[in-house]
């Protein structure tokens, strides 16, 4: 018998639960923030912009299939959207408190200056073209570690900044957050594109899942799996 | 050709089960109580007086979009609009120890409040303008609220799809110094299509917030007895959110 079951686990009780909370979090604002992304499909630098000539992307109007509700509602689109954000929030708060103590965050996930070696990255990106995923030391090689720390580091507090910086009842006492972008027609540019960058990340994920073994990946992050 | 049925199925069950929590009652409550906590959130974060960004004028949008209503549209008001006004009044009543009947002329020797704001549309868009009317606490301060009263309401002069316009906000918001009866945008009268001759500036709120045409200001003890109850038109008519800071 090992000393404690925690540490034959694959993956600790604390990111199996946030990772598929994280899931219904991100769809569901993903799918209502299209249908948001729908009252106003422009999207603007700066401060301010509402023309068509102001405006640096125009967006398509997303269909019904994508977004939440299934037909056009800003206020619906708005309850679902708020009301998610909460948990998203505190969930990824809770997310990085654990792996901060667990140790799941330096253990596994923060890369060291030796790993930046072009050579080492270059042997990581081969690998994954020949679908070699078993890799030697540490739980994670260097793209996963940089993909997961890009995600937890960067877009998924991203959303919540720019998230928070683009309400008006939040910028009075917090308005560095949109100045931080450049304003607020910045700062909602910045939300549509890490959103997107989420989704990005979710495909490839999902796809190396599925190249990886997928009925073995997904019972480990429901059941937490045995230790490598 | 299986698998894309599966995902097809699965992403209509949770379309489904989407629109069925949005269509409980228990769903409405948890809108409602999460909107509830962004209010409060927001207030414990950012306290009851901080005050909305102001800009330079070198950041004024060159044309201020009108949204919502852009005119009121009765040959009452393009009368109005002709004379420049002379016989509008605003009046604020309600829940008031002196109700006050004002004109345009009383309204402009007011002492005034000149601030270069951003307006926020809920659709996502945004500009700047400069806006100057007397602050709203002074007029409440003048008519001298009753202990009673927690809202104030705008009373508007224009119709959206045949109902009156109309908002309300709390007594933070109310007595909030950015608050103001804007009588002017960018140094000249306002214009028709944002809201001639009076229009709320709401500044730490969304755009619906911000009435215009602006006939009565009133308070009240609750929002449950004015039209659908909701605290406002587009709250009214299509469920948006009373509180718009998020």
């Amino acid at each position: 018998m090992p000393p404690t079951a925690r540490h034959t686990r694959r993956h600790a009780v604390s990111t199996r639960l946030w990772h598929w909370l994280n899931v219904v979090c991100v769809v569901i604002l993903f799918m209502s923030g299209l249908n948001i992304s729908n009252a106003h499909p422009r999207l603007y630098w700066g401060q301010a912009g509402f023309t068509a000539r102001e405006a640096w992307l125009h967006l398509p109007t997303f269909p019904g299939w994508a977004t939440i509700p299934g037909y056009y509602s800003l206020s619906g689109a708005r309850d679902w959207h708020l009301l998610m954000a909460w948990p998203f929030a505190f969930g990824l708060l809770a997310m990085w408190v654990a792996m901060l103590t667990n140790r799941h965050f330096v253990r596994d996930i923060a890369t060291r200056l030796s790993d930046w070696r072009w050579s080492a990255i270059r042997a990581d990106i081969v690998a994954h073209l020949r679908f070699d995923f078993d890799h030697g030391e540490g739980k994670y090689n260097f793209l996963q570690k940089l993909a997961y720390g890009v995600v937890l580091g960067i877009l998924l507090p991203g959303m919540i900044l720019t998230g928070l910086a683009i309400s008006p009842g939040i910028e009075p006492s917090f308005g560095w957050f949109a100045q931080l972008v450049g304003g607020r027609q910045s700062a909602r540019s910045v939300h549509f594109l890490f959103a997107w960058g989420i989704v990005l990340f979710a495909v490839v994920h999902i796809a190396l899942v599925i190249a990886s073994g997928p009925i073995r990946q997904l019972r480990d992050m429901v059941t937490g799996g045995r230790a490598l | 050709m299986k698998r894309r049925s599966v995902i097809a199925g699965l992403g209509a069950l949770f379309a489904t089960g989407c629109s069925k929590v949005a269509d409980s009652s228990a769903g409405q409550a948890l809108f409602k109580v999460s909107n509830e906590w962004h209010r409060k959130a927001q207030r414990a974060l950012t306290g009851r007086k901080a005050m909305a960004p102001e800009f330079s004028r070198a950041q004024i949008s060159p044309y201020f979009r009108g949204n919502g209503s852009l005119t009121v549209g009765t040959p009452g008001y393009a009368a109005a609009l002709e004379s420049g006004f002379a016989d509008w009044r605003l009046l604020v009543t309600g829940l008031v120890e002196h109700p006050l009947s004002l004109s345009m002329d009383n309204i402009r020797r007011l002492p005034q409040r000149t601030q270069i704001t951003r307006h926020d549309c809920v659709e996502g868009w945004s500009a700047i303008g400069e806006w100057t009317g007397p602050q709203l606490s002074m007029l409440l301060e003048a008519a001298k609220l009753k202990p009673e009263a927690r809202f104030i309401v705008f009373h508007c002069a224009d119709r959206l799809r045949g109902q009156p316009y109309y908002e309300s906000i709390d007594l933070d918001d109310a007595f909030h110094p950015q608050t103001i009866v804007a009588h002017a945008l960018n140094g000249a009268p306002l214009p028709e299509r944002n809201g001639a001759p009076l229009r709320m500036r709401i500044e730490r709120q969304l755009g619906y917030k911000h009435a215009k045409y602006l006939t009565l200001i009133e308070a009240v003890a609750s929002l449950e007895q004015i039209r659908g109850g909701q605290g406002g038109y587009w709250e009214d008519v299509a469920g948006y959110q009373w509180y718009a800071g998020a």
